[in-house]
């Protein structure tokens, strides 16, 4: 059944006159602006009744792929089911309501979770501090650079590169240039992991962070990460863990023992707030102790007499990343989920996950290449470079193709180092049934005709966009006829 | 409890497909030495019962705007949030997606976020908004970003000094290593002088950047600012609030190159800080130097109207180090929130939902200088939100914000540059009784603690 109804832009369903929200009476004396500050008409916004609006963003919602529906492989993204429990306890008034500049007096049981949420997370990392502030991944990186620089310039030194491999993600290098630095890219090496003489070739005393992402992009765990840290501190640098990975390792390894100095966290990946189809993330960083004073402000402390606090007045901290303090309905789900997994559940959910990565893995690697395959952490990433060659048949065509039998497509073309990527996460909450039937599914996909590939989707709603006419003659708004 | 499916049983038959013995065994690449050989110190394990009654407990031990009455704001406002906007964002067809990278599984995500950009050019009178940003005090400093990559200009930025301090504190942040020098215009009579800013801005300048309401409430002289900005070739950046548009004129009218705000007021809970939604809207010619994600329209492969990712190459994932920002994951959710509230508002219901804010608050004012217990810190127009100047038998603002806790309500925010100065923001959520209860409350405060901070 195809329901269109109320599908059209809100602006074609609407008509001059209906109307949805309305208000009582304010029963004050009316107040008026001089008109050089007043407009004429208020904005042009669509008016819709009520029921139109709820028809609408109902049936654009059946448009989606989500975790509630399909199973959602799509690597680096950590797509694990969202408890239902968190959304109802994140809206309880006593935490939805509260405004961000209310007396530490009126908010200490929001203080209390949010002063357990830094001291998990550091246990977690094996650091010493941590700060929720950063809004997502890419914000903790900003952070944690900042944090760096603030750091030397306080020791006197002057180090302008941060070293980030070429397999990591597009925000490491993005970030390290806002946070001035220049960025300089490590290879990989033919096994996918670091290319330890390119580490060493580049590693000097302009060196401030290396920045690495373990388990990496291809999913897998860098072993030669003792050698790695050891150098990168002995030329006095910092390294940096991309944690967008921690499903893999929570409870088995800690970045800080394995030399980490710095991390981030994606709550909205490891810790199940949802995506919410393109955020709200959280992306609080930990740290070791010597780059604690340089943290962004504030931080909740804990007076000996229990009290919390949020404490501003740090004199070494880099500042403000955002206004406020975070993304703290993200943050409360974190909490809600690491006090239901417990210490045991915590661990339970890394070895669940890369148990099923290995299995989708050994049910897939003899019927699609697998470049660095031969075990993974908690995803891996098929090539279709073969296909591509012999059938013409691309990472987006199966990708595409999948969408039709009720799968969410990997992630394509990510990692750069990989050609035609299908980057596979499973994650800990799928059974083994999905798992069969989504490698099932995908080696049916891979036999079939080129032809059919080539023009799939042929089950949903459209089928192939043209990106290229988007992005020359782009049309970022609807504009009345 | 760890939301696992897999019995103990299939987990014995999965290792034995891979070939292993034990899951331990998985995790062989991780060096010996570094695995953790302890469970982590963290508090035992809940059940959604017992989880249910400690979170419960804890939100018990905030004093919270559902039961005192929220005159607070400084950037975060008690705006009504009709049910249809909880109900539908809380879809999990929207709250469990993730971004829309495969258009064709996420065509109901990327229209909403087409709607969403359309709304912001319809409310701001701007030609391009992006798809959000985390919220406003990096949207600023995403603004000024974009403008020296626009203008190549390395001269000063300047920030009038009534700008949101959080916002001016991130903008510092962000830019601590780069180029431009962040110099703070001065301003003593609680708004920007054009006479002054006419002084500092030079064709060096990258952008100007003010807000209006200010951070104080009041409204700045935008149209003249924007003019001599504009004059000199910067860039004219203007904060903005989206409530404020239902009476005030927009960015678009006044001139603004790029428009920035904290979109929390439109249907985003004040959840102590946060999610909430970062606004971003520029001129057409700007477009390519804008950050964060951008939705267009375009046909499949039948000519069927449809929308997916555009302009993808100014972003982290393609350019890397020279992307226009490093912004991947934004604010989706809050930006389908922020479309659901403006459709069950439209113009009729912003407009009467500004015009509530305007009456209310400066009926507060009034019945506040009435009873004598202070006046404006400075005589400029406001819209719903104003720093008012306790008078000397009153205690300071933080005094009267800690005791009117106990009469229910949330006063204000104690202004961060004078102790005698309470910002008090009403909207159109606040009634008749709680606004005269709130001006008797403070009355009745005077001379119970002399003059102090
Ligand atoms: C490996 C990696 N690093 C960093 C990020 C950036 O995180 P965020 O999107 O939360 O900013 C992501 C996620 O997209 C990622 O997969």
């Amino acid at each position: 059944m195809e329901n269109n109804q109320s599908t059209g832009l809100l602006f074609e369903i609407a008509k001059p006159g209906r109307r949805c929200h309305t208000l009582p009476p304010s029963g004050v004396p009316s107040a008026t602006l001089d008109a050089c500050f007043t407009r004429q008409a208020p904005p042009p916004l669509p008016e819709v009744a009520e029921l139109d609006l709820v028809r609408h963003f109902t049936n654009l919602s059946a448009r989606n792929m989500a975790i509630d529906c399909n199973f959602y492989p799509l690597g680096s993204c950590t797509m694990k089911y969202n408890p239902k429990r968190h959304e109802r306890l994140v809206g309880l008034p006593g935490l939805a309501t509260l405004h961000p500049l209310q007396p530490d007096q009126t908010t200490q049981g929001m203080l209390a979770i949010l002063y357990e949420t830094q001291a998990m997370l550091a246990e977690i990392a094996g650091l010493h501090a941590c700060s929720l502030q950063p809004a997502a991944g890419a914000q903790g990186e900003l952070s944690a650079l900042l944090v760096a620089a603030a750091y030397f310039r306080h020791r006197g030194e002057n180090r302008t590169r941060v070293l980030v491999p070429d397999s990591a993600h597009g925000t490491n290098p993005a970030s390290a240039a806002i946070a001035g630095f220049d960025s300089v890219t490590i290879k990989s090496g033919e096994d996918g992991l670091v290319d330890l003489a390119d580490l060493e070739s580049k590693l000097d005393e302009r060196t401030a962070v290396f920045m690495i992402t373990n388990p990496n992009t291809l999913g897998l765990f860098d072993h030669q990460i003792l050698e790695i840290t050891l150098k990168v501190h002995d030329k006095g640098g910092l390294v940096y863990l991309d944690g967008a990975n921690m499903n893999a390792i929570l409870g088995i390894t800690r970045p800080g023992d394995f030399g980490a100095d710095m991390m981030h966290y994606n709550v909205h990946k490891t810790f199940t707030g949802p995506h919410g189809a393109g955020g709200p993330g959280s992306g609080p960083i930990a740290v070791r102790d010597m780059l604690e004073p340089f943290l962004p402000s504030p931080v909740v402390t804990r007076d000996p007499d229990g009290t919390f606090r949020l404490k501003h007045d740090r004199p070494l901290s880099i500042g403000r990343v955002r206004s406020f303090f975070g993304n703290v309905g993200v943050l409360v789900r974190g909490w809600l989920y690491l006090r239901t997994l417990g210490p045991d559940g915590v661990r339970q959910v890394s070895e669940q996950a890369v148990l099923n990565a290995n299995y989708l893995l050994a049910l897939l690697k003899d019927h699609i290449e697998v470049p660095k395959g031969k075990g993974c952490m908690h995803e891996f990433v098929a090539s279709a470079k073969a296909l591509r060659r012999e059938k013409r048949v691309s990472a987006m065509d199966i990708a595409k193709r999948l969408l039709d039998k009720g799968y969410h497509s990997p992630t394509v073309y990510f990692p750069l180092v990989v050609a035609e990527a299908l980057m596979i996460e499973p994650t800990e909450t799928e059974s083994q049934e999905t798992l069969d039937q989504f490698a099932a599914t995908l080696i049916s996909v891979l036999g079939e005709d080129p032809a059919v590939l080539h023009e799939s989707p042929h089950e949903l709603s459209i089928s192939r966009p043209d990106e290229v006419a988007a992005t020359k003659q782009p049309v970022l708004r609807w504009k009345s006829a | 409890m760890s939301y696992i499916a897999n019995t103990p049983g299939q987990q014995a038959a999965m290792l034995q497909k891979i070939g292993k013995a034990s899951i331990a065994d998985l995790f062989e690449s991780v060096p010996e030495p570094v695995r953790l050989d302890r469970l982590l110190k963290l508090p035992p394990s809940l059940s959604e019962v017992e989880l249910t009654a400690l979170a419960k407990k804890l939100a018990g031990q905030n004093r919270h705007p559902g039961e005192l009455a929220c005159f607070m704001g400084a950037g975060a406002y008690d705006h009504f949030i009709p049910a249809v906007v909880d109900s539908l964002a809380s879809r999990g067809e929207f709250v469990t997606a993730y971004t829309p990278y495969q258009a064709e599984a996420s065509q109901g995500s990327l229209q909403v976020f087409f709607e969403f950009q359309t709304l912001i050019c319809q409310l701001t009178g701007m030609e391009v908004a992006n798809a959000s940003l985390y919220e406003a005090g990096s949207g600023v400093a995403e603004a000024v970003m974009m403008a020296m990559a626009a203008t190549n200009r390395t001269g000063p930025v300047l920030v009038a000094g009534t700008v949101h301090p959080q916002y001016l504190e991130t903008l510092r942040t962000y830019t601590a290593n780069l180029e431009p020098e962040i110099r703070e215009l001065p301003c003593p009579a609680g708004y920007l002088d054009p006479a002054h800013l006419n002084a500092a801005v030079n064709d060096s300048t990258p952008c100007v950047v003010v807000q209006h309401p200010n951070f104080d409430g009041s409204l700045e002289e935008i149209e003249e600012l924007a003019r001599i900005s504009r004059a000199k070739g910067a860039l004219f950046v203007q904060v903005f609030d989206p409530v404020s548009l239902g009476l005030l004129k927009g960015p678009g009218e006044l001139g603004a190159d790029i428009a920035v705000a904290e979109g929390q007021g439109l249907g985003s809970p004040m959840s102590f800080g946060g999610p909430y939604l970062g606004l971003m809207a520029c001129r057409e010619a700007l477009v390519r130097k804008l950050p964060g994600r951008l939705v267009g329209q375009t046909v499949d492969r039948t000519g069927k109207r449809c929308w997916v990712l555009a302009l993808q190459t100014r972003e982290q994932h393609i350019r890397r180090e020279k992307a226009t920002s490093n912004i991947c994951t934004n604010q989706g959710l809050y930006a389908i929130r922020a479309s659901i509230h403006l459709a069950a508002l439209g113009p009729a219901g912003l407009r009467e939902t500004a015009q509530h804010c305007l009456d209310k608050s400066h009926h507060l004012l009034r019945l506040l200088m009435e009873k004598k217990v202070g006046a404006l810190a400075f005589e400029r127009p406001f819209f719903k939100e104003f720093r008012f100047r306790l008078a000397d038998e009153m205690p300071g603002a933080a005094l009267c914000v800690d005791q009117l806790v106990g009469n229910g309500f949330l006063a204000g925010v104690p202004h961060p540059a004078n102790p005698r100065d309470l910002l008090i923001a009403v909207t159109e959520s606040r009634t008749l009784e709680e606004i005269e209860g709130l001006a008797n409350a403070l009355a009745a405060l005077k001379g119970s603690a002399g003059r102090g901070a």
